[in-house]
């Protein structure tokens, strides 16, 4: 899946079938963490929806039961919504326009589920504000978030993916890319995030992210 | 007896003004008439000193004999058999503190430009359309991994292709050549030199695969039980070290190895590339080393106002090659000598601003012989900055240690080798900077070539594997 958002994900999509890349490496980093935990919150907006749905799946083979909210600007911009529904016990989607789903976005589903299940865990992927803000309602609940500062090399050679976690500088390229949400230092990461212009690392408007500041 | 003649030739390089502007290289090799007068200064002694000085024993008087009889392809010929990557050592090699150390001249005027001369035949010999080729022996249907692309690993390649080995290069970046790619900058080592040496290796037979991160991509265990009879670590020291001061993790703070790989392998200095470093109005490199000098002359040429080698000892100290720290200074470098940062301000923005520092000043001499620098009392400052470079040196890269059980490493992350190169792990050598921390690309191929010929006759023969103690 490649959602076109910058000029390398333009040239992706420029790509036609049978197409080749000269490169290509992967996976690199480390594996998310999977087990029993039992009630586990799937929360995952734009490329964060197909990333977090084999996560998923595997968590639902474990024996975990899944309630997954998705958001997404309009209808055609939910990623393979109809995956992550497949193995989710309770499946909440919304949209901005309404399109799809009830109108809004995934905090405030996540807030009334909180208060209405016995939440085990949260995962999180997706922008780097959503995934801020859900840690931030998700108080004692243990919250694994999904990072993706910009990286150079992926092999843990230049430490330009560096984030401050529990006062530590790890490299999510090797250490990550999941960490615990509530030891990240989210303001340092949220400005290397978005050190480059907006059109080079974020594509003009798909990725401005609500309640921002550096926006 | 002729008269000894004291003075080397100088090299001709690149005017400062115009070459801080380029990333053209700096020196320009020798002509024809230079090298034969530099060559003629060589007393041919039997004493052979500067073949001991050389890591991979390079019989230098030899070459040297051969080039001034004007037989290029015999002055070829004998520095390939004990160096395949001359054309890079003969620009990067520290021949002052090795051959040229050693040299016999040294003791009454300036040594033989061994380096100079190096670099001569060399690029003579890359120049011929006609490549010679050393004999390969017989193929041994052995099959051997490498892993790394870097000065040791393709020595190690090579020599084991030679031998008759069947032989695959895993490399983890886009292009082979490790440090010589990513680290040195074109104007130092131009690329084309090290690709047609990273050429020569696979005209040897020798399987590149690139792309593959062991560790990530495929284990060590999958590679020994995937068939590889034998396989050669040549990581090198990718880890970059960081000074641990507040403030360090603010945008438009890089390791040096960030910052060389964007202007080396991303043309972040040059226009027309999507991920451009923005150059400020000051940058500050912090280091004394080789990488410290590479990095700033880096940020010259990529469109700097000004550039500041910040250095807690002094210039005597600094373990940068003189002649590069010259090179530096004669560009516009600026050096901050006793000079040490403690922390970092930033903009609203979270972009680097200013450092904080404090003068230091030069006292006991330690372990290492040098005198250790201490902090002066009350001599903060702060020094306004846009871009900061960190160079203060790298360690082994724990990918693949991490991911291979029953492959010890010492503390500071150094895989455990013996004199052969031999691992804790049966089956599996090591060797250059992924053993002996951050060195030298001639004793990471020296390396490379222990390894070759101590897995060659383990190929032929596998015999029992030395027990390390714990």
């Amino acid at each position: 899946m490649v959602s076109s958002v910058g000029s390398t994900t333009a040239k992706l999509a420029a790509l036609e079938a049978g197409d080749s890349l000269a490169h290509f490496v992967g996976p690199l980093g480390r594996p998310a963490e999977t087990g029993l935990f039992g009630n586990v919150a799937c929360v995952a907006i734009g490329y964060g929806m197909a990333t977090i749905a084999p996560l998923a799946t595997e968590l639902k083979e474990s024996g975990n039961r899944i309630f997954s909210i998705v958001s997404a600007p309009t209808r055609e911009e939910l990623i393979l919504p109809e995956r992550l529904e497949s193995v989710s016990d309770r499946f909440i989607m919304t949209t901005s326009d309404g399109s799809a789903g009830a109108t809004g976005w995934v905090i405030e589903p996540l807030k009334e589920l909180i208060a209405t299940e016995k939440i085990d865990r949260i995962i999180t992927i997706g922008s780097l504000c959503m995934m801020k803000l859900v840690s931030s309602v998700s108080r004692n609940i243990k919250t694994m978030v999904s990072l993706n500062p910009i990286m150079v090399d992926g092999t843990g050679m230049c430490g330009a993916c560096r984030v401050s976690v529990a006062g530590k500088t790890k490299f999510a390229c090797v250490d990550g890319p999941e960490f615990d949400a509530r030891d990240v230092d989210w303001d340092l990461l949220m400005a290397r995030r978005c050190s480059y212009p907006v059109d080079v690392a974020c594509g003009d408007s798909a990725y401005r992210c609500m309640s921002c500041a550096q926006w | 007896m002729a008269e000894l003649k004291l003075n080397r030739i100088e090299m001709p390089k690149q005017d400062p003004l115009t070459r801080a502007k380029n990333f053209l290289e700096v020196a320009l090799g020798y002509s024809g008439e230079e090298a034969l007068a530099e060559a003629s200064r060589c007393i041919q002694c039997p004493r052979r000193s500067c073949v001991s000085g050389c890591p991979v024993n390079v019989d230098i008087p030899e070459f040297i004999k051969a080039l001034r009889e004007g037989d290029m392809p015999a002055a070829a010929r004998v520095l390939k058999n004990k160096n395949k990557l001359s054309g890079i050592c003969g620009r990067v090699c520290p021949q002052e503190t090795q051959c040229e150390q050693t040299c016999v001249l040294a003791k009454r005027g300036a040594p033989i430009a061994i380096g100079r001369l190096e670099r001569y035949v060399a690029d003579w010999a890359s120049r011929q359309e006609k490549k010679e080729m050393p004999q390969k022996l017989p193929p041994t249907g052995k099959k051997v991994a490498i892993v790394g692309a870097g000065p040791a690993g393709l020595t190690c390649a090579a020599d084991l292709a030679v031998a008759g080995h069947e032989v695959t290069i895993f490399e983890a970046l886009h292009v082979p050549g490790g440090v010589l790619m990513y680290g040195i900058p074109e104007f130092r080592l131009p690329k084309v030199i090290v690709q047609d040496e990273v050429d020569y290796i696979k005209a040897l037979g020798v399987e590149l695969k690139l792309d593959w991160v062991v560790g990530n991509t495929i284990g060590v265990d999958e590679l020994l039980s995937g068939g590889y009879d034998a396989i050669f670590l040549g990581t090198g020291a990718g880890l970059p070290m960081f000074l641990k001061l507040p403030g360090e993790n603010f945008c438009g703070i890089y390791s040096a190895n960030e910052f060389l790989t964007r202007i080396n392998l991303m043309h972040a200095g040059q226009p027309g590339y999507d991920t451009p470093i923005p150059m400020g109005s000051h940058v500050a490199v912090i280091g004394g080393g080789n990488v410290a000098m590479d990095a700033a002359r880096c940020a010259l040429r990529a469109g700097a106002d000004r550039v500041s080698i910040v250095y807690r000892r002094t210039k005597a100290e600094a373990p940068a090659r003189a002649e590069e720290m010259e090179n530096a200074y004669e560009e516009g470098i600026d050096f901050r000598g006793l000079t040490n940062p403690i922390r970092f301000i930033a903009n609203a923005r979270g972009w680097v601003a200013a450092m904080e520092c404090i003068e230091m000043e030069l006292g006991e001499v330690d372990a290492k012989g040098r005198r250790k620098p201490i902090p002066k009392p009350d001599s903060n400052f702060i020094m306004d900055v846009d871009t900061v470079v960190i160079a203060l040196g790298t360690t082994p890269n724990p990918l693949v240690p991490s991911s291979t059980p029953g492959l010890s490493t010492n503390p500071d992350g150094t895989v455990i080798i013996d004199k052969e190169g031999r691992t804790t792990k049966r089956g599996v050598w090591a060797g250059g900077d992924a053993a002996t921390g951050a060195a030298t690309v001639i004793s990471a191929m020296g390396a490379g070539r222990t390894a070759a010929t101590s897995m060659d006759n383990y190929l032929n023969a596998p015999g029992p594997w030395p027990d390390f103690p714990d």
